[in-house]
């Protein structure tokens, strides 16, 4: 256990050190920082001046230590925009984005397992069918398309004007396929603090009804992945001996499937779960965008529209550690659940 | 008129008789998606001739006509079946004309990915060694931040580096290259998959003990057998390829409003549905929706059939 | 009445390509602490027939016809739940690979005191106390330690014994092996065996154990049903068929065994291979490699192509054969001879 922590860490700075080297190529290959920062005006001696002082006339391995130990340092330089650290501006916009994606997994979870448990034991029921059919339609649905039409319907609202409203029964009938909307979709609302510190949606009854649009159309890009694979598994698990051997000894149906098929089947979730959370903070970026979340990724959003290098730099180096340690938990949460021990298996 | 050898199959004879046709024949809900999905490519072929009226002709667009409904809400205009969006064009001719924008770079994005997938993954499978664990990390890093985070991180910084109105220039072309560097690593898995699993067989032994080169052995012998799994892939990263440019555009890394796709459209539209004109931005969406679907449908089928191994080995397992 | 009797049990499993049934029109009966054989090659319809007595069929397949009494009561028409009382308590069962057998992902410990409460109120402490007792009846050693363990940890012959002692610790009436040997190295078969023979002589279980091994069959069991493209060819004493098989498939299996006493000689073999059970041959399914099956001119038998051929009692035995029908006809003629 020991040497597969350590090896495990040794990749993961293998995998910081690519993307630190990527961060520097963005910074130093792309736009000049120098006319940035004195405009178009300036003089060739001013420019020279400050090239000198912020070490841009050294060779490119100097600079790259330089950006590095900075790094480590956690110092990557002031935006443009906001002229504050870009790194206390991503931790004042970061926070909104991880709750919207703690908010997503949840759902995601918390709907995907009985979905998909539930269409392995009863293949043939026509709840299963659609539901099956459903997570196909799912998977090509693109999550900014679902979040408007969560929009139009909860919170625009639908006037269905169908049916004739000069009788009664088509007044009730469009009534009744009317909705009324109204739910907020459109930034945090007003979060309260916790404990001083903790600024969260998850607080308050109106924090949550901010956050459930958002939260749900985030959820909609992974339920239906997840409603697919854990099916597909289960149905290979059910089929396995030991879950024969289960029925065999007579054991409760609730038992066969809630433990001794899930727990098998959890394990190439759990792979696939921690591989996806990289797919859901580039989509929060989407949702963000179609619901104006205040999180980091519509700040990133903005500092490309302004080319502001730093927060664009720092918002990659952040993200790209939430990676790395997102996948290194997830490979230790993969040993503890499967006591085979894997000794080869190679995840970045 | 030329006489046919019967002993040698023709192509169509072939095809005929292959058990891809088989299948077809007793799937309904497949030739069903065929269906569709070959409507869909003629109709997006016959756009020019099809569409009511041309979006990017500016002589026939009249501001005076913009956020007309559809024909089946009160206020429409006749002219326009599916109404117009916020610059008064037809929004069906735009919607045909943003679909085929958005196959074109569907399609070339995965042209661009299978041919350097294939080629790295050929080349991973075969030498091994360093280049394959060189290879194969960067696949795994690049599939560990997600395709789609890796294009949106491409395109920002394209976009940072030259401004938008690059994108106007050259988006198709961008769009291509963005999506298919982001995507290689899928088809180098699966080809390096297919490629080690092939070097064990006997018929790659003999091709060396022939005295054929490594790049004969590699494309005309190990390559052919690595097709299938190429084919299935294709039809699912299409799909993909079209969603990620939908998302692109979404965040204005994509097509300008003057030559829309259907992720632009959609975005266009965006800002008009708290007014109330859904239309705009919801039917382009249902059009990507379909096109996704009914791709994502034949990739489905396309995996079961063209996979038999696959199902021949769960019959044999359930006894 | 017998502890257990199957009565014309017919398996099916419709597929694409018509209906293929699996097991057709078995009967026979097994005695309180009576260990019984069947034995038959791969596909022959053994694993299907003792998954079937259970009702713990893969679909599609299911019974279409027949009954399986366990104490006089009727089995087929019981739901899944008054099965489940049944299932591991009163009939258990053996699988064939130990190793896939025991859920990975769960301790030996879990899996054992797990059946206990199933079927039993009894404290965690208590049921564990009864694992260990068991484990140590199976000479599993420091069973302590081997609660705590997982399958992956444990060698294939010390998972079987396990999987035994899961199988006795409800006291059943019945066990049912499926192949309790194949996957297991030669000298643990035999400890295995030994183990198997003793516990049931004990604790008067009634055994049923499935093989293609005759070998196997002959040292576990007192009774012997032969199965062919899932019928029953030849049912009696172990012992009695080893010595003397009736049946010509019979006597191909008994003389493809390897024979220690005899001097190096090539095995014999049973000409062919088993028909696919969806494509069975009319008439007796054995007929297209019978040796009898030809008559002296080298044409094909009319009988055995065209009638299933019914079950002739011999002693204690029943044979299912046209030809040994016709020799027992003509047999009481040479008797009276002298």
């Amino acid at each position: 256990m020991i040497m597969f922590l350590i090896r495990r860490l040794c990749q993961a700075l293998a995998v910081m050190f690519v993307i630190s080297v990527i961060g520097f190529a963005i910074q130093g290959g792309l736009g000049d920082p120098v006319q940035q920062m004195l405009g178009p005006t300036a003089s060739e001696a001013e420019s020279t001046t400050l090239r000198h002082s912020l070490g841009l006339d050294q060779p490119l391995w100097a600079q790259y230590l330089h950006f590095a130990g900075n790094a480590v340092r956690l110092n990557f330089g002031n935006s443009y925009f906001f002229h504050e650290p870009a790194l206390s501006v991503i931790a004042r916009y970061l926070p909104a984005t991880l709750e919207l994606v703690a908010a997503s997994a949840l759902l995601t979870l918390v709907l995907s397992v009985p979905i998909g448990v539930f269409c392995a034991i009863r293949p043939r029921s026509w709840p299963s069918k659609a539901l099956m059919g459903l997570s196909v339609l799912g998977i090509s649905v693109p999550v900014f398309l679902s979040a408007m039409v969560l929009i139009q319907l909860f919170s625009i609202g639908v006037q269905v004007t169908l049916f004739p409203a000069d009788t009664q029964w088509g007044n009730w009938l469009n009534q009744l396929l009317s909705i009324e909307g109204g739910m907020p979709a459109y930034g945090r609302g007003n979060p309260v603090h916790v404990w001083g510190v903790w600024y969260t949606n998850f607080a308050s009854l109106q924090g949550l009804v901010y956050l459930l649009l958002p939260a749900l159309s985030l959820a909609f890009v992974m339920l239906p992945l997840f409603v697919r694979l854990i099916h597909a598994e289960m149905l290979d698990v059910l089929e396995s001996d030991y879950v024969k051997y289960a029925k065999a000894r007579g054991l409760r149906p609730s038992r066969i499937y809630f433990l001794h098929a899930l727990k098998n089947t959890l394990l190439p979730v759990v792979t696939l779960g921690g591989v996806q959370i990289g797919t859901l903070v580039a989509y929060t970026l989407l949702t963000e965008t179609v619901f104006q979340w205040p999180g980091a990724g519509l700040m990133f959003l903005d500092a490309i529209e302004r080319a502001d290098m730093p927060l664009i730099v720092a918002y990659l180096m952040v993200i790209g550690l939430m990676f790395v340690v997102t996948n290194t938990l997830v490979d230790l949460v993969y040993r503890l659940l499967n006591p085979r021990v894997i000794l080869t298996r190679s995840v970045a | 008129m030329s006489i046919q050898d019967p002993s040698s199959p023709t192509t169509w004879r072939r095809f005929r008789d292959s058990y891809f046709l088989y299948r077809l024949q007793r799937d309904r809900r497949a030739q069903i998606c065929m269906t569709l999905f070959v409507a869909m490519m003629a109709s997006l072929l016959l756009t020019p001739w099809l569409a009511p009226s041309n979006p990017y002709d500016l002589a026939q667009i009249s501001l005076l006509d913009s956020e007309l409904p559809p024909l089946w809400i009160a206020g429409s205009d006749p002219a326009h079946l599916l109404g117009t969006d916020a610059q008064g064009r037809d929004l069906l001719s735009t919607m045909l004309y943003g679909a085929r924008v958005s196959i074109a770079i569907g399609f070339g994005a995965v042209l661009v990915q299978s041919l350097l997938g294939t080629a790295l993954g050929l080349l991973a499978g075969y030498r091994g060694g360093v280049i394959d664990t060189l290879l194969m990390r960067m696949a795994d890093i690049q599939l560990s931040f997600s395709t789609l985070m890796m294009a949106i991180v491409i395109g920002a910084v394209v976009k940072a580096a030259f401004g938008g109105a690059f994108y106007g220039d050259y988006g198709v072309a961008i769009l291509i290259l963005i999506i298919g560097l982001s995507e290689w690593p899928q088809y180098a898995r699966t080809v390096r998959a297919s490629v080690l699993a092939e070097k064990q067989k006997e018929y790659v032994d003999a091709a060396r003990v022939l005295g054929f080169s490594n790049y004969r052995i590699m494309w005309r012998h190990i390559l052919p057998n690595a097709l299938a799994p190429i084919f299935v892939l294709s039809t699912v990263q299409i799909a993909n390829a079209i969603m990620a440019e939908a998302a692109l555009s979404f965040l204005g890394l994509g097509m300008p409003e003057t030559e829309p796709s259907l992720g632009s459209l959609i975005k266009s539209g965006f800002d008009y549905l708290q007014s109330g004109s859904w239309w705009i931005t919801l039917l382009p969406g249902l059009l990507l929706v379909a096109l996704v679907l009914v791709i994502n449908l034949l990739g489905d089928w396309l995996r079961d059939t063209l996979n038999p191994r696959l199902h021949r080995a769960r019959h044999e397992d359930s006894r | 009445m017998a502890l257990l009797e199957v009565e014309h049990l017919e398996v099916c499993f419709p597929s694409r390509d018509g209906e293929i049934r699996a097991v057709r029109d078995v009967s026979f009966t097994l005695e309180r602490g009576e260990r019984l054989g069947i034995v038959g090659e791969s596909g022959a319809g053994k694993s299907v027939l003792a998954f079937s007595l259970l009702k713990l069929l893969s679909r599609p397949g299911r019974i279409v016809r027949g009954q399986v009494r366990f104490e006089g009561r009727e089995l087929t028409p019981l739901s899944d739940r008054q099965l489940r009382r049944i299932r591991g308590n009163r009939v258990a069962m053996i699988f064939q690979d130990p190793l896939t057998t025991l859920n990975p992902v769960l301790t030996i410990g879990q899996q054992m005191i797990e059946s206990l409460k199933a079927h039993r109120r009894i404290a965690a402490r208590d049921a564990r106390i009864l694992a260990l007792h068991k484990l140590r009846q199976l000479q599993v050693s420091s069973p302590e330690q081997r609660l705590e363990q997982y399958p992956h940890q444990l060698s294939g012959g010390l998972c079987q014994r396990v999987v035994i002692a899961i199988a006795l610790l409800l006291d059943p009436d019945i066990i049912i092996a499926d192949e309790p040997t194949t996957a297991l190295d030669v000298t643990i078969q035999a400890e295995i065996i030994a183990l198997l023979r003793q516990l049931c002589d004990k604790h008067n279980v009634g055994l049923i154990v499935i093989s293609h091994d005759l070998g196997v069959i002959g040292q576990l069991t007192q009774r012997l049903l032969v199965m062919y493209a899932g019928r029953i060819v030849e049912q009696g004493p172990t012992r009695e068929i080893i010595n003397d098989a009736q049946h010509p498939y019979t006597q191909g299996l008994i003389n493809a065994l390897p024979q220690m006493t005899l001097p190096r000689q090539r095995l014999a073999q049973i000409p062919g291979n088993m028909p696919t059970l969806s494509r069975a041959p009319d008439g007796c399914a054995f007929h297209p490699r019978c040796r009898y099956g030809f008559t002296s001119s080298g044409q094909p038998r009319q009988d055995c192509r065209e009638r299933v051929p019914g079950i002739i009692v011999s002693g204690d035995s029943q044979v299912a054969c046209h030809w040994v029908q016709e020799l027992i006809a003509t047999a009481p003629v040479e008797e009276d001879m002298p």
